[in-house]
C-alpha cells in the first residue's frame, strides 16, 4: 500500500521520538519558518564554529512528515561540516522535488532516504522541505 | 429513508464507482469542497460543446442563437430554483469569491453615486469569524480602500454566531453586513433574521454567501429578504468556472459596473461609455458558456430529485455521522454536536489513544491511502475561525446527496486505524 511506503518506520520514529528538539543557547542565527498551507510552523536555530555545525535546535509543530523531518535533519547536520551539510541539503531538496522519480544517493542521505515516498505527493513535499529550507536560510544568515 | 434512491443516485455519478490505484474504493466525502458530477451534466456539456457551441450574444447566426438561447435558459433555471423575482437579478460570475468581490467593489468605488455603496473613513463593515477567506479578503480589501473599518461577529465554543453584541455590532456607520449562510467547517446553518432584522433597522445592506447552502437545500431569495446571495456552480453537481450573484435589481442597478470589457456596454466611445442593462452590465467578455449550460443541467438534476429530499437525506447522514464519529475517543468535533441548525459538513481533530495530537495531514493521508476515502484537511480556507479554535488545522468530512451510512462507516474503521498508525 501507497501508505507504507509514505509512513515509513523510520519517520514514524523520528516523529514518535525526535532527535535534538527544542531550543538551545548559543546560537547564531534564529528563523521562523511557515508552510501556510498547513499552518506548519518552525523555529530553528544554528551554532556554527570554525566551519562546523555546533548545534541545530529547534520547535515546531506540524504533521509527522515536517516533524520527523526536522528529527532526521539535526542527525544530519549537527556535527558536520557547514559544506557537507548543505551537499545533504542539495541531495534531500532534488530528491523530494523529483516527483519521486529521481535515484537519490543514499550515502550522502542516510535515514532522510525515508522520505523517498514523500516526494510522490506534492501536497506533502513542502512538509518534508519545511526544516531543511529553514536550516539553509540559517546558515546562509549566519555566514 | 423514503423519497430518495441513493443506490439510483449513484449510478448517475460514474466517478463513485471507479476504482483507486491499489484496489481501493472511492469513497468521497469531500463535496463541500468540490461535488462530483452526474451525467446529466457532462451529457449537457457535451452536447454543447458538440452541436451548439459558439460565442453568445454576439454571434448573428444559428449557432450563435442556440448558444445564446442555452445560455440564457440556464439563467431562468437558476433563477427559479432560487425563486429570484427577475431573472436579470441571477449574474453569472466566475466562482462565488468573484460574486463577493463584485459587490465589495461596489462600495467606495469612485463611479458610484449612491448613498448605500458610499464607503468612507467613520462607515463600517461587519463580517464573521466563521467565514471563508473569500467572504473575508474582498471586505479587507474595501477597508483599506476606503479607510472604513472591518469589523466581525465572534463565534461560540459551540460553533454558532455571537450575537449577544449585535446591536452595538451593527449600527448606524454599518454599510453591509455579510455572512455566511451555512459554515463551510461548522456546518452551522447561521440564522439570518436577527441579524437581518437590526441591518434594517439602521439602513445597511445583507450578503449572504450561500455557497454551502444553496446546493444542500431549497433556498429562495424572496424569503430570505436578503440583498444579495453568492454561491458556485462545482458545488451543486455542476462544474467549476461558474458562480452566481443573484442581488435585488434595485440595488445591482444602482451599483457601478464591475469589471469592464465587451458585452457589458451599451454604447462606447473613446472617452466614456455607457452600460448594458441587467444582468449583461455585471458579465464582461465571453462568459463560460459550456459552465451556465452545465449549471442550467444541474439544477434541473437537483430539483428533479427534489430540494427536501436531498435536505432530508443529508439529515440522516449527518445524524448518522455525530453519532458514529463521535463514539471514537480523542475525536472531537468542531462545531454543533447536534442536528439542530446544522448542515452535512463535520469537521474534527483527532488524537491517538495515548492522547497525542494526530494532525490532520495525517489523518488525511492514511484515509486516502489505505482506504480510498477523500476527506478535506487544513484549514478549509477559513484560517481566522481555526485561530478561534486554537487549532492549525482540522479534518473535515463533507456528505451530499450520493453518500451513504456505509461511507461513514467506513470512515469510521479508517479513523480507527489511522489512531494505531500513530500510536
Amino acid at each position: 500500500m501507497i501508505t507504507e511506503s509514505m509512513y515509513q518506520e523510520l519517520i514514524l520514529e523520528h516523529y514518535k521520538h525526535p532527535q535534538g528538539r527544542g531550543l538551545r543557547e548559543p546560537y547564531d542565527t534564529e528563523v521562523h519558518h511557515v508552510n501556510p498551507t498547513c499552518g506548519d510552523e518552525i523555529t530553528l536555530r544554528v551554532k556554527v564554529e570554525s566551519g562546523k555545525v555546533a548545534d541545530v535546535s529547534y520547535e515546531g509543530q506540524g504533521c509527522s512528515i515536517s516533524q520527523a523531518a526536522a528529527s532526521v535533519l539535526h542527525e544530519l547536520t549537527a556535527g558536520a561540516t557547514v559544506t557537507e551539510s548543505l551537499t545533504v541539503v542539495d541531495e534531500f531538496t532534488r530528491l523530494m522535488q523529483g516527483r519521486g522519480k529521481v535515484e537519490a544517493d543514499e550515502e550522502v542521505l542516510g535515514d532522510a532516504i525515508a522520505f523517498a515516498g514523500v516526494a510522490k505527493f506534492p501536497a506533502r513535499v513542502k512538509c518534508a522541505l519545511l526544516a531543511w529550507m529553514a536550516y539553509k536560510d540559517a546558515v546562509v544568515r549566519s555566514s | 429513508m423514503s423519497g430518495l434512491d441513493v443506490e439510483r443516485i449513484r449510478k448517475d455519478f460514474p466517478v463513485l464507482s471507479r476504482e483507486l490505484p491499489g484496489g481501493r474504493p472511492l469513497i468521497y466525502l469531500d463535496s463541500g469542497n468540490s461535488s462530483q458530477k452526474p451525467v446529466q451534466v457532462i451529457e449537457a456539456m457535451r452536447e454543447h460543446l458538440t452541436m451548439h457551441y459558439s460565442n453568445v450574444g454576439r454571434a448573428h447566426h444559428a449557432l450563435g442563437a442556440e448558444s445564446t438561447e442555452a445560455y440564457e435558459d440556464a439563467r431562468d433555471k437558476v433563477a427559479a430554483f432560487v425563486g429570484a423575482p427577475s431573472r436579470d437579478e441571477v449574474i453569472f460570475t466566475k466562482n462565488a469569491s468573484e460574486a463577493i468581490n463584485l459587490v465589495a467593489y461596489a462600495f467606495g468605488n469612485p463611479l458610484n453615486t449612491d448613498e448605500r455603496f458610499r464607503l468612507a473613513p467613520g462607515d463600517e463593515i461587519v463580517i464573521t469569524e466563521m467565514e471563508h477567506h473569500s467572504n473575508i479578503v474582498p471586505w479587507q480589501f474595501a477597508a483599506q480602500r476606503s479607510g472604513a473599518t472591518l469589523r466581525w461577529f465572534g463565534v461560540t465554543d459551540e460553533g454558532r454566531l455571537d450575537l449577544s453584541n449585535l446591536d452595538e455590532l451593527v449600527n448606524e456607520r454599518t454599510k453591509i453586513v455579510a455572512f455566511a449562510h451555512q459554515s463551510n467547517v461548522l456546518g452551522t446553518v447561521n440564522s439570518i433574521s436577527p441579524i437581518l432584522a437590526r441591518a434594517r433597522q439602521v439602513g445597511a445592506l445583507v450578503l449572504l454567501d450561500s455557497s454551502q447552502a444553496v446546493p444542500h437545500k431549497k433556498v429562495d431569495v424572496a424569503e430570505l429578504g436578503v440583498d444579495f446571495i453568492a454561491f458556485t456552480g462545482h458545488k451543486m453537481v455542476g462544474p467549476s468556472g461558474i458562480g452566481v450573484l443573484w442581488g435585488k435589481s434595485e440595488l445591482l442597478n444602482a451599483m457601478p459596473p464591475f469589471l469592464g470589457g465587451g458585452e457589458m456596454i451599451e454604447a462606447v466611445w473613446m472617452d466614456h461609455s455607457t452600460y448594458a442593462p441587467l444582468p449583461h452590465k455585471f458579465e464582461a467578455g465571453t462568459p463560460p458558456i459550456v459552465e451556465a449550460v452545465g449549471l442550467g443541467a444541474a439544477v434541473d438534476y437537483l430539483s428533479e430529485i427534489g430540494m427536501p429530499e436531498i435536505k432530508a437525506w443529508e439529515q440522516h447522514l449527518t445524524g448518522y455521522a455525530l453519532e458514529a464519529l463521535q463514539e471514537i475517543s480523542g475525536l472531537q468535533v468542531i462545531g454543533p454536536r447536534t442536528l439542530v441548525a446544522r448542515g452535512g459538513t463535520v469537521s474534527f481533530t483527532l488524537k491517538t489513544s495515548g492522547g497525542m495530537d494526530i494532525h490532520p495531514h495525517d489523518v488525511g493521508q492514511v484515509l486516502d491511502d489505505v482506504f480510498g476515502i477523500a476527506v478535506r484537511v487544513g484549514h478549509h480556507c477559513a484560517r481566522p475561525l481555526h485561530l478561534r479554535f486554537g487549532i492549525p488545522a482540522t479534518t473535515r468530512a463533507s456528505l451530499y446527496l450520493y453518500n451513504t451510512t456505509d461511507e461513514i462507516d467506513a470512515l469510521v474503521r479508517g479513523l480507527r486505524h489511522v489512531q494505531k498508525v500513530f500510536e
